[in-house]
């Protein structure tokens, strides 16, 4: 909340009492930690019932890994799994980046010229429903090997669902504050920046959000039709050889990092939609 | 709470001879009709009505009769399919682009993503500003309307009442000499739309500016009203003019007296037959 205490105490709604508020202030605190902490604790029991089980049942390595197994290969491999972390995070942000762009700015171009996105926009929506494993063997096949066509697949993943909630929240305005733009005789170009690209923020967000974890997905699975090097490379190679604790360590690690790309946006998010998060 | 605050707004300057006769609305033969799947609505049919300028006229009728859609005729929102409709002597758009209406929306249409300063200047940022010298102090307004100590404050933080003052600051930023204003307290509870009905009348009285307020509430009607104009549904058109003649300054107390019940009660025999 950005209203200041002394604002609405100012109005006269609310009276001074400092051990009450001492009290509400550590029950929310408590909640807060309950809330960060019981997930925590529930990762490790499960983890701690995994490493039991396999020990328990005697189940092989190569079918079931023990959590302990998968922890000392992150450790002992961890180079080679950086290594192969690198070429997967540049095909997923620079994906990511090429593949936002052009939709942010073809949802633009639609939000300015009607046929446009008459035109166009039910098409974005038809092919945003083709899955991302049925969309890249198909670009495999028009772009070849090496780096650039995963970089293709991550944009094109991260291009449909970005332009479809763009456009949506471009045009989804309250007609109410429109009609006063057009009351106050405002211009398009006016009536983009101030109305219609704010009220796209939120939604260009939820789509960056998903953009996120699908552009590292997007980058995986074009590594796992051709490719020698990067994290979808290095899943191939731990299964054909059988090796379970690797190929599990490589799954943390790509894991990790979609994650921390996904708060990386979150983290963005809170600090652009300042008058959106604060309402939840 | 606001009325002190209201001293420090000075009044604007009295219109030349000339213009006080002229009148501020002048609607004639004015009907719209939508045409829909299900066939063709005559939401207004030949409505004649001439509001003076400084006037207050409030407009009151059944839903579907076609207040709102007068409201927007007159500031160029929608457009009359015959009939013609003058404000300020010229054409709705001209007085649109020349920022001489004000228009409150009914649910404040503020922008969330602006805090409550940011939207009271809104229309200083876009479609070329006030014009010269008409650009007010939105730090006075927000005294004006009661909202001194909320600037830095976002919508979803304020309260429906305090949202609609803030669309009536926004509305008054640029000096209109028509304010209009369409249910803009048809969502409050009672208790507040009776004191930002109060200061509304202070507002209007200060500022001189020709007020149309659509309504359903036949006690708003007949509290703010200089005149009231019934309307009948299906199709939308005149029924009667009513003269308010209440004392002024006008206090909710008043509703109490003889002659304000009796005219409450003639608009609602009237409203009863539209």
């Amino acid at each position: 909340m950005s209203v200041t205490a002394h604002d609405t105490a100012g109005m006269g709604a609310f009276v001074e009492d400092d051990s009450a508020q001492r009290i509400y202030l550590a029950a929310k605190r408590r909640m807060l930690w309950r809330r960060r902490l019981l997930p925590v604790a529930a990762l490790f029991a499960l983890l701690a019932i995994w490493e039991v089980s396999v020990v328990a049942f005697g189940i092989r390595p190569f079918i079931a890994p023990a959590p302990s197994a998968v922890f000392k290969v992150l450790v002992s491999r961890i180079d080679i799994l950086l290594v192969n972390l690198v070429p997967t995070a540049i095909e997923a942000v620079s994906g990511f980046l090429i593949g936002n762009l052009a939709a942010i700015a073809i949802a633009t171009a639609f939000a300015y010229k009607d046929t446009l996105e008459e035109a166009f926009f039910p098409i974005a929506v038809m092919v945003n429903t083709i899955p991302v494993v049925a969309k890249a063997p198909i670009l495999v096949l028009l772009l070849g090997n090496g780096m650039e066509p995963k970089i293709a697949i991550a944009a094109i993943i991260c291009f449909f669902p970005t332009l479809v909630n763009m456009t949506r929240g471009l045009r989804d305005v309250n007609p109410q504050q429109l009609e006063l733009m057009h009351v106050l005789s405002a211009s398009p170009r006016e009536v983009f920046q101030k109305v219609r690209l704010k009220n796209s923020l939120p939604y260009l967000f939820s789509a960056l959000k998903i953009a996120a974890s699908t552009a590292v997905i997007g980058a995986i699975v074009g590594e796992w039709i051709g490719s020698t090097q990067g994290i979808g490379a290095l899943i191939i190679q731990a299964t054909y050889n059988f090796d379970s604790p690797l190929l599990y360590a490589t799954i943390v690690v790509g894991s990790v990092f979609s994650a921390a790309f996904f708060g990386l946006i979150s983290w963005a998010e809170s600090r652009v939609l300042t008058w959106n998060v604060a309402r939840t | 709470m606001a009325l002190a605050a209201l001293d420090h707004v000075t009044r604007e300057p009295a219109p030349a001879i000339a213009n006080s006769v002229e009148a501020a609305v002048e609607l004639e033969q004015v009907s719209v009709r939508f045409t829909t799947d299900r066939g063709t609505i005559t939401a207004l049919d030949g409505i004649d009505l001439t509001v003076r300028r400084g006037g207050f006229l409030t407009l009151l009728g059944p839903s579907g009769c076609g207040k709102s859609t007068l409201l927007r005729v007159v500031a160029d929102i929608t457009r009359p399919s015959s009939g013609s409709a003058r404000v300020l002597g010229g054409a709705p758009s001209a007085a649109r682009s020349r920022r001489d209406i004000g228009f409150v929306f009914q649910d404040a249409a503020l922008l969330p993503w602006r805090t409550v300063l940011e939207n009271v200047t809104l229309p200083l940022e876009v479609g070329g500003g006030a014009p010269d010298g008409r650009a007010r102090d939105p730090h006075e307004l927000l005294g004006l309307v009661g909202l001194a100590g909320w600037e830095k404050a976002y919508p979803h933080e304020l309260s429906g009442g305090m949202r609609q003052r803030v669309s009536i600051a926004r509305a008054l930023i640029s000096s209109p000499k028509l304010l209009f204003m369409d249910e803009p307290f048809g969502a409050l509870d009672e208790i507040t739309r009776d004191r930002l009905n109060e200061e509304l009348l202070a507002v209007w009285e200060r500022t001189g500016t020709t007020i149309l307020f659509v309504t359903h509430s036949i006690y708003e009607a007949a509290f703010l009203g200089q005149e009231v104009l019934l309307l009948a549904a299906r199709p939308g058109r005149v029924k009667e003019l009513v003269p308010v003649d209440l004392p002024s300054p006008r206090r909710i107390a008043m509703r109490e007296t003889p002659q304000f019940v009796a005219l409450v009660s003639h608009l609602r025999r009237v409203l009863e037959t539209c």
